[in-house]
């Protein structure tokens, strides 16, 4: 993996980590990759994506990895949507292929970019179930001062808070549904199944399938 | 353009500047805290609404510090002098809050919180029910009604909208600065939020909020913040929370519908409130019942906070 491709969300520097370049000219779109909660990007094609065609990338969520880590916290899933979006702003229209809390991330940002996200492969991973359909309790966290590697500890608190009601998660899913060029634009190959998850595999235009088919399906174009 | 120039003086009517101000860090990030009254006296925190700031208090804090408490607001992140954070988010609002609390007193607190302000001081209150004393919410409830209800492919076009644009804000938040005007210029931008305010306030609000750069005046509000936005949050949570508090609370609403206000209605709050929970409801007065009523809120909020000694 080469030095990554420093993106610019508001004030954070993110970095995009090229993974593999595409196997020749013609391979067509690229493969992003999102990584689970406190993971980073693989330095390594993962096991299961050597049949994809095209370059594959890998987003490092702020952060996580090589990317910023902000003062004082304040994660918010929306705010990584936003950070996946400065990636595709990068590499152009593209699969991306979630992890956990990535997974996550993937639908949101397939329903605010449907023209950009040329299918969502929903896999399993930390982070996925986030804090649950409701919130609990609040409660206000503090974490260690000194820590300043990351993952951001704010990050692994805060994003196994956030509530992920199922009806906001299949609100982006018929988003994606109605308005991508894919047909069959979400892949659920995740085992796990949190509530936002369960609600959305019951959408129709969601398919649940292998990783190995989902790449196929989507590498195969509109 | 950051070059600033020399500040030029406005006042207003019973506006008081800060007697103190200092900075409190919230896990490193710069939270400017501005303070009214005798340092001595016993604590009032006071909270701001969403793209106000502290300094929206400088008549109502003084009312308040003469009768005999130390009044202490402080702007939120990317408001007002507060550092410019790369995140915002309601719970780290929240943090920030028990940062300036725990830099005042360890002790409960008595609160005023306005709008989105008393939104994060009832999260407080639930979080913290033994830092918060008495608790004063103006134009801050939750309302029990649901959204207006929208057919599913009207929402669906609806979300399309909403989520591009502010994706597209946020890809251009790096370079996104405020729009810089004359003093009068930013006091009328700001009527349209503020409808029932008079010009010569906001045109203070300018002089304290704003910022005086070579090429004009700009809020100093962090240029990344975007009104509006969405995510999974429901009234109904808070609102299922209310009734648990146990700390004296008193609920002021403004009853005439404004763009910044929360809609709420007495009657369908009052079922939620807790034990001894108590609305005031103001006819003919809008969202900043505070600063359209200055002097009755005052005494009201003076009364029901007691005696501070």
């Amino acid at each position: 993996m080469t030095s990554p491709v420093r993106l610019t969300h508001a004030r954070a520097s993110l970095a995009l980590h090229t993974i593999r370049s595409a196997t020749d000219a013609r391979a067509g779109h690229p493969l992003l990759l999102l990584h689970g909660l406190g993971e980073r990007t693989p330095a390594t094609l993962p096991l299961g994506y050597e049949t994809w065609p095209g370059a594959v990338y890998g987003l490092d969520f702020m952060g996580h990895g090589d990317s910023t880590i902000p003062l004082g916290g304040g994660y918010t899933c929306e705010l990584l949507m936003a950070d996946a979006d400065a990636a595709l702003a990068h590499v152009g229209p593209a699969t991306i292929a979630g992890r956990g809390l990535g997974a996550y991330v993937a639908l949101l940002i397939a329903g605010g970019r449907p023209d950009l996200v040329l299918g969502a492969i929903l896999l399993d991973g930390p982070g996925l179930a986030g804090g649950g359909p409701v919130p609990g309790s609040p409660s206000v966290i503090a974490v260690n001062p000194a820590h300043g590697a990351p993952p951001d500890p704010f990050a692994l608190a805060e994003l196994t808070r956030d509530p992920r009601p199922p009806d906001y998660a299949t609100n982006f899913a018929r988003q994606v549904t109605h308005l991508s060029p894919v047909a069959d634009p979400i892949a659920v190959c995740a085992v796990g199944r949190p509530p936002w998850l369960e609600a959305v595999v019951a959408e129709p235009g969601v398919v649940v399938s292998s990783l190995a088919e989902a790449l196929e399906t989507y590498a195969a174009g509109v | 353009m950051t070059e600033l120039v020399e500040e030029e003086r406005v006042t207003f009517p019973g506006a008081v500047p800060p007697h103190r101000t200092r900075t409190v860090s919230s896990d490193g990030l710069g939270i400017a805290v501005h303070e009214w009254g005798d340092e001595g006296a016993p604590p009032v925190m006071v909270a701001h609404g969403g793209f106000d700031f502290a300094r929206t208090f400088d008549v109502f804090a003084p009312l308040i510090a003469a009768g005999g408490w130390r009044v202490v607001a402080w702007d939120h992140r990317g408001h007002g002098d507060s550092e410019h954070a790369h995140l915002s988010s309601w719970d780290a609002d929240v943090r920030d809050a028990m940062a300036v609390f725990d830099s005042t007193g360890p002790g409960p607190l008595a609160v005023i919180g306005h709008s989105k302000g008393g939104a994060l001081m009832l999260q407080l209150a639930e979080s913290c029910p033994h830092r918060i004393s008495r608790l004063v919410n103006i134009d801050g409830m939750p309302s029990p009604r649901p959204h207006p209800d929208v057919a599913d492919h009207q929402r669906t076009r609806l979300m399309a909208s909403e989520l591009s644009g502010w994706l597209d804000s946020r890809r251009t938040a790096a370079s996104a600065q405020r729009k810089p005007g004359t003093l009068d210029e930013l006091a009328q931008r700001r009527a349209r939020m503020n409808p029932r305010l008079s010009h010569e306030w906001l045109r203070y609000l300018v002089s304290v909020g704003a910022r005086h750069d070579v090429d004009g005046w700009r809020w100093k509000i962090d240029p990344t913040m975007r009104m509006g936005g969405f995510g999974p949050w429901r009234n109904s949570w808070s609102l299922e929370r209310l009734s648990g508090l146990a700390m004296p609370m008193i609920g002021l609403l403004g009853l005439i519908p404004e763009q910044m206000g929360w809609g709420t209605e007495p009657d369908e709050l009052a079922p939620y409130l807790p034990p001894g929970g108590r609305l005031v409801a103001y006819e003919d007065t809008g969202h900043f019942v505070h600063i359209e009523r200055t002097a009755e809120v005052a005494e009201l909020v003076l009364d029901f906070l007691g005696s501070p000694r």
